[in-house]
């Protein structure tokens, strides 16, 4: 009989206290595992396996803002681009893919975020080597919407549903025009699930969502280092009229539509919005040939300037989990070992306390002729089965948390997560448990090795 | 010799400070395969001349050897080796671990000798001590006289040279004294083994035709 199965008839003795103790270090371990998967399934949301794209263009401010408004649809967005701007760089050699986004408004119901945008989002891979997939159609109309898992889940909407979106989140202004659902993704795991798609064409047909043409001409001329003299701007407007075919007519009526309660729209009414007047949020942006260096090449050349930044969404992103994510997963982790620990000295306690009446039980041993430094051996054993088996059994409680928990995260976050996600460092919890147990197991295991034998034998 | 005591002198400390010497003892000896009864008064140093020889005590002074091999010289691990390989033990309250069943009992003896666990062996042992049909039992699941005949299985299962026994029947029922003390004598018998039994009972001090009586020997016996 090996010392193990010597331990283990001991452990069996007192089951109902051993496995307690076992059980309080399967509840830390548990709980450690689920900081672990569910960081690591964070750190993935968040790295560059989850942006199938190299660069967000924007205006200048906070790159965090500019990633987490583009890509987490959290926050509000920074300033807007012009949308020339995004017809110029779509035009520059170095670009390989360059997809408009425009954000700032929400679903009435739900409040999912929307956002306006090419049919080329869904023909771009959403992360690398992951395609979307849609049931219906992709764009084909300019109030066509494409809606993803979690809201088709939690709207209840389908292929045909009508619906109308809040400008810019303000509930008490709801946009008379209607979109229709023309397709619904797939789940991705990723903050696509719980956003509404639009036509870009549809976005710019919405009232409002066009600055008047003078301001916008300025605003342009601004951006671009063009002259901004009244008599420059006057001649611009006065070119750009004509090149869109705008007559003041319908510049008058957009007004009255601003100022006047919009009339009840009996079918979708499209404004002549001139490509002057459009805006951008950001620009989805992939380098030629998908190369790094022209990527940072050009976000450097970006930086330069007073109005554009070209961000790596990897960077700010990484800069949040360490700084901030980062710091919460060193306090669980640090928490977590913490009740290891003081389920290790429970293990401690129970063993420690059963040594009085283990005093026979040792002495008969060492009257067989078990060596002292054998009986220091069994107790040890006991301390790390105890501990290993716990660490087994808390490891299986921790994944069946992650398998029972995933589905619920996923609906209400939409981030995917795998119910079999595993963390190699969970490797490192078995051997640290071990080294824990024989730490615990040296004190009662010290007892069993002083036994006085002939006292223990004659008590 | 089986076994061969000289000049043996065991002492405690008593809690008020004063040498107690329980043993001291000029001369003992057990020849090959000889079955010898010990009796003597309760405190007499039975139990702690038991201790010497097995290795568990060390005297003062004085040697102990089994076998030829004299115990007093060797370090604390080498000692406790000899004792799991050449001397068996039988226990009054028969010291069987309850967690093990009559099975693990008698291969727990051979696990500590560093032997290759002969289960065989162990099965044929409880075979002969009656309780083949009871191996898997664990000793709150068996008699008393049962137990203490698992005792006597697990004693004789490394081949001892010397059996040690101490008061093997005084906690068992009449019918069953017999029985075990039957047992003892035949099983050591059969392997050639010494045997040295310390009892208070004239009763089975009777059976034996060595009974030797402590006082007699032990010098200290007659100065407390």
């Amino acid at each position: 009989m090996n010392l193990f199965a010597i331990a283990g008839k001991s452990i069996r003795q007192r089951l109902l206290s051993s496995s307690l103790t076992a059980f309080s270090v399967s509840l830390g371990v548990m709980l450690m595992v689920a900081v672990l998967v569910i960081y690591g399934i964070m750190d993935r949301v968040f790295n560059q396996q989850a942006v199938g794209y190299q660069l967000i263009v924007g205006p200048k401010g906070s790159d965090m803002q500019l990633v987490l408004n583009t890509i987490y649809r959290v926050g509000a967005p920074l300033q807007n681009l012009p949308y020339l701007y995004f017809e110029e760089l779509k035009k520059d050699p170095r670009i390989g893919v360059a997809i408009p986004v425009c954000l700032g408004d929400t679903t009435q119901q739900g409040g999912f975020p929307i956002v306006g945008t090419t049919e080329d989002y869904f023909s771009h891979e959403y992360a690398p080597g992951r395609e979307f997939l849609i049931r219906g159609e992709p764009f084909t109309r300019s109030f066509d919407a494409i809606i993803g898992s979690q809201v088709y889940h939690t709207n209840g909407w389908d292929l045909g549903t009508e619906f109308r979106l809040v400008h810019g989140g303000a509930e008490s202004h709801v946009h008379d025009e209607k979109f229709t659902v023309a397709g619904v993704l797939a789940p991705t795991g990723t903050p696509n699930d719980k956003t509404v798609f639009i036509h870009l064409n549809g976005f710019y047909a919405i009232s409002g969502h066009d600055a008047p043409l003078k301001e916008a001409v300025k605003r342009w001329h601004e951006f671009s280092g063009q002259p901004t003299t009244d008599a420059a701007l006057d001649a611009a407007v006065a070119d750009w009229r004509k090149k869109c075919g705008i007559t003041d007519v319908d510049e008058d009526e957009k007004h009255e539509e601003k100022g006047a309660a919009p009339a009840p729209a009996p079918h979708h009414h499209h404004h002549k919005a001139c490509d002057v007047q459009k805006e951008v949020t950001a620009i989805l942006v992939n380098m030629k040939g998908d190369s790094m260096t022209a990527a940072a090449m050009f976000s450097g050349e970006m930086k330069r300037g007073h109005k554009v930044q070209a961000v790596n969404p990897i960077i700010p992103m990484q800069r949040l989990m360490s700084d901030i994510l980062g710091n919460v997963r060193t306090v669980l982790v640090v928490l977590t070992g913490l009740i290891i620990v003081v389920s290790g000295v429970g293990i401690f306690v129970s063993i420690y306390n059963s040594m009085s009446d283990r005093r026979k039980e040792i002495a008969i041993m060492r009257a067989l002729g078990a060596q002292r430094r054998t009986v220091f051996a069994i107790i040890l054993a006991e301390s790390i089965l105890l501990c290993f088996g716990g660490g087994i059994f808390g490891i299986l409680l921790g994944h069946g948390l992650v398998f029972s928990a995933a589905p619920i995260v996923q609906q209400q976050t939409g981030i995917l997560i795998s119910p079999f996600a595993f963390e190699p460092i969970e490797l490192v919890l078995l051997p640290a448990l071990i080294a824990l147990a024989s730490i615990v197991g040296v004190v009662p295991g010290l007892a069993a090795y002083r036994t006085d034998v002939a006292r223990a034998l004659a008590d | 010799m089986s076994l061969q005591l000289r000049n043996v002198i065991k002492t405690y400390r008593e809690p008020d400070g004063n040498i107690l010497t329980v043993l001291d003892i000029e001369s003992f000896q057990i020849g090959p395969a000889e079955q010898v009864v010990l009796v003597g008064a309760s405190g007499g140093g039975k139990t702690s001349l038991l201790n010497v020889i097995s290795g568990i005590s060390m005297p003062d002074q004085g040697s102990v050897s089994v076998g030829g091999t004299e115990i007093t010289r060797l370090p604390e691990v080498a000692r406790d080796r000899f004792r799991a390989e050449r001397i068996g033990f039988v226990f009054q309250t028969f010291n069987l671990l309850p967690a093990f069943s009559a099975l693990e009992n008698v291969l727990l003896g051979m696990s500590f000798s560093g032997k290759r666990v002969d289960a065989k062996r162990a099965r044929d042992l409880l075979e002969r001590v009656g309780l083949g049909h009871r191996t898997s039992h664990r000793p709150p699941q068996l008699s008393v006289g049962e137990q203490q005949r698992v005792a006597v299985a697990r004693a004789l299962a490394n081949r001892p040279s010397l059996l040690l026994a101490d008061e093997p029947t005084a906690n068992v029922d009449v019918r069953n004294q017999d029985v075990i003390l039957d047992l003892i004598r035949e099983a050591c018998a059969e392997s050639k083994v010494a045997l040295l039994m310390v009892t208070h009972s004239t009763d089975v001090a009777a059976r034996f035709q060595r009974v030797d009586r402590l006082e007699t020997f032990n010098r200290a016996g007659a100065t407390r």
